[in-house]
């Protein structure tokens, strides 16, 4: 785990990606109450696709070599395509029946594992959390795993004389933190434009050979420590959440009439002062 | 690489601890709301209640904090530790983990929280359930951490059976902050945890305060004023505004206002922003994805105001109004005006001792 400055060699980034169900399709099966996942469309988890324009745009200022690394079935070359025509270099897809049901400890373990195998990296990116998990865990994980400094929920990084410098937001503020190389960020969702694909980057995608497939012997992962029984936790149940009922009064008529008998209302229900 | 002690005899591990954490002098609302869900759960297991607190010179916000509902904080002091991060404090709750094997770690899902979680569970090869709304202990003992999952139209039950600590995290505002006894008694401990140099590998160069401009903050306020797509343009938020400032409350908007750079994203209410719990939501322009309801729906009332009879928020809302929302909104900023002149009209009118 050498970091090479960026006089030697062109900086390397690693942007981990989660292939998720396009979130704006999620819909809810009004019998079952359960989300709808068949048919849905696939997209790279919208932060993770920051976290890879962030990484583009540092290419684009310093030169650097950008790998997209994800964990996941081999549907997943879908988003790893996307990432090499919007200007990612190569990709890996670590990919493996017995990585399935791998909650976050043993995701962060194998991504660790993965990027070792990569080598030579002096950045590691991750989006702040997945659209369809939401834990934010993998990221810290990484970093935990790989004992690297770690600056999470940034929205800009700058490279000055070979250290990171991020702009980090928190609870209360704006933080500004500078770091050494190698080191992990998560990249804040909706801080950048993602770029689309360009033609030049359709055509070395068509070209072929830039996506590996690695398994979890390629990369020496201990089978016995990832898959579901190998994660801390379990889903035991998943219960369907009936909301209570509310009283669902609706007020209408003219604008003016409709607005009184609400703010009559509002206030006798004591829910706005008078 | 890391040395995990998950699989440890878990009978060995007991007492369940929140982790601590200040502002401005104070604790954070979210770890005052943790101390009362942990005082709840510390009884049901017939544990001891501790908070970890590492800082500088903080024994004051540990006597405060025991006010709260806790037995013992644990204190660790060190210039490092001043303000929050990764490294350092992964570093001494990983070391007093393994020295006083807790059962229950609960921590606020802050950003600082989160980072702290997400580092520290691998570190220490054990379960980390995030976002969690409720707790119960199960008949083995173990504890039940639920939280929703797609958006909050379902529940998950998360075990950690066989990993200890159980260690999950919670959003502010989840639950409700017990009352502060400053008579409760309990014991502060410090301890030591050796830092090294290599701890120190980020440094803070400067911190921006977010400015109170416009005053509240949406998970501050009883009364948020929210706005989706339905507003069109970012100018209409001034609208919005406007009625806050009347009600006495803050703004907020949904995923979509925010994904069109109308508004900035510490705004967003929603799966993906803030969870709010006011005493009255109004979503104007609203329609109600799923992933929107999972930040507003444990609110006390909610009013929705969409042009759409259809809007999926309308099926969870205690008052709404169909209609178009600029016509309705400067309606109520004008009525809400006569009502308080009025209201003050009234006052000047009475005799001056009554006032």
């Amino acid at each position: 785990m050498t970091a090479v400055g960026p006089a030697v060699r062109p900086m390397r980034i690693v942007v981990c990606i989660k292939q998720v169900p396009k979130a704006q399709e999620l819909q809810v099966d009004p019998v079952t109450q359960t989300l709808k996942r068949v048919g849905v469309p696939s997209e790279i988890n919208p932060p993770d696709a920051n976290a890879l324009e962030l990484a583009l745009a540092l290419k684009d200022r310093h030169g650097a070599e950008v790998i997209v690394l994800s964990m996941g079935p081999t549907s997943f070359d879908e988003s790893l395509e996307r990432a090499i025509a919007m200007g990612a270099d190569r990709a890996v897809l670590l990919t493996d029946r017995i990585l399935g049901g791998s909650d976050t400890v043993p995701t962060a373990y194998a991504l660790s594992e993965t990027i070792q195998k990569i080598g030579g990296f002096d950045l590691i990116l991750c989006g702040e959390e997945t659209t369809d998990a939401s834990t934010g865990h993998v990221g810290p994980g990484i970093a935990g795993h790989l004992s690297l400094p770690q600056i999470t929920y940034v929205s800009d990084i700058r490279i000055m004389e070979g250290k990171v410098r991020t702009r980090r937001t928190a609870e209360d503020g704006t933080e500004y933190w500078e770091t050494a190389m190698p080191a992990l960020c998560t990249v804040n969702f909706g801080c950048n434009k993602p770029r689309t694909p360009t033609l030049t980057g359709k055509i070395r995608v068509k070209r072929g050979g830039l996506i590996v497939h690695w398994s979890c012997a390629d990369v020496g992962i201990d089978p016995k420590k990832v898959g579901l029984l190998n994660s801390p936790t379990i889903v035991a149940k998943v219960d369907t959440v009936k909301l209570p009922p509310r009283a669902g009064r609706i007020f209408s008529g003219e604008p003016k009439d409709a607005v009184r008998a609400l703010l009559e209302a509002l206030i006798r229900d004591k829910v706005i002062a008078r | 690489m890391t040395e995990g002690h998950g699989l440890e005899d878990k009978s060995h591990f007991r007492g369940v601890w929140v982790f601590l954490e200040g502002r401005a002098g104070g604790l954070r609302d979210v770890s005052t709301q943790l101390i009362g869900e942990g005082r709840r759960l510390a009884d049901l297991r017939g544990t001891p209640l501790t908070g970890i607190l590492p800082g500088r010179d903080v024994d004051a916000l540990a006597e405060r904090a025991i006010g709260y509902g806790l037995d013992r904080v644990i204190v660790v002091d060190d210039p490092m530790l001043a303000s929050y991060r990764s490294r350092p404090y992964s570093h001494v709750m990983a070391e007093l983990i393994r020295r006083h094997k807790p059962e229950i770690v609960l921590f606020g899902a802050s950003k600082n929280g989160r980072d702290l979680g997400g580092r520290l569970h691998a570190i220490l090869e054990t379960g980390l359930a995030a976002d969690c709304v409720k707790f119960d202990i199960d008949s083995e003992g173990n504890l039940d951490m639920i939280r929703p999952s797609f958006g909050g139209k379902s529940l998950a039950h998360i075990l950690c059976k066989k990993h200890r600590p159980q260690m999950a995290s919670v959003r502010r505002n989840v639950f409700v902050a017990p009352p502060h006894n400053p008579e409760r008694r309990g014991e502060i401990v410090h301890e030591e945890v050796a830092l090294t140099p290599e701890d120190n590998d980020a440094i803070l160069l400067e911190f921006q305060e977010f400015t109170k401009e416009g005053g509240l903050r949406p998970e501050e306020a009883d009364i948020v004023v929210s706005g989706g797509y339905g507003l069109g343009d970012p100018k209409n938020f001034a609208m919005l505004q406007e009625l806050a400032d009347r009600l006495g409350g803050a703004i907020a908007a949904s995923r979509k206002a925010v994904d069109s750079g109308w508004v900035p994203k510490m705004l967003q209410v929603g799966q993906t922003g803030m969870t709010v719990r006011p005493k009255l939501y109004i979503a104007i322009g609203i329609s109600g994805a799923v992933q929107h309801l999972a930040g507003m729906q444990e609110a006390d009332k909610i009013l929705v105001i969409n042009i759409d009879a259809k809007a999926p928020l309308f099926e969870i809302a205690d008052y709404g109004i169909v209609g178009d929302l600029f016509e309705i909104v400067p309606e109520m900023i004008r009525q809400l005006d006569a009502l308080k002149a009025s209201a003050s009209a009234a006052r000047r009118a009475l005799p001056a001792e009554v006032r």
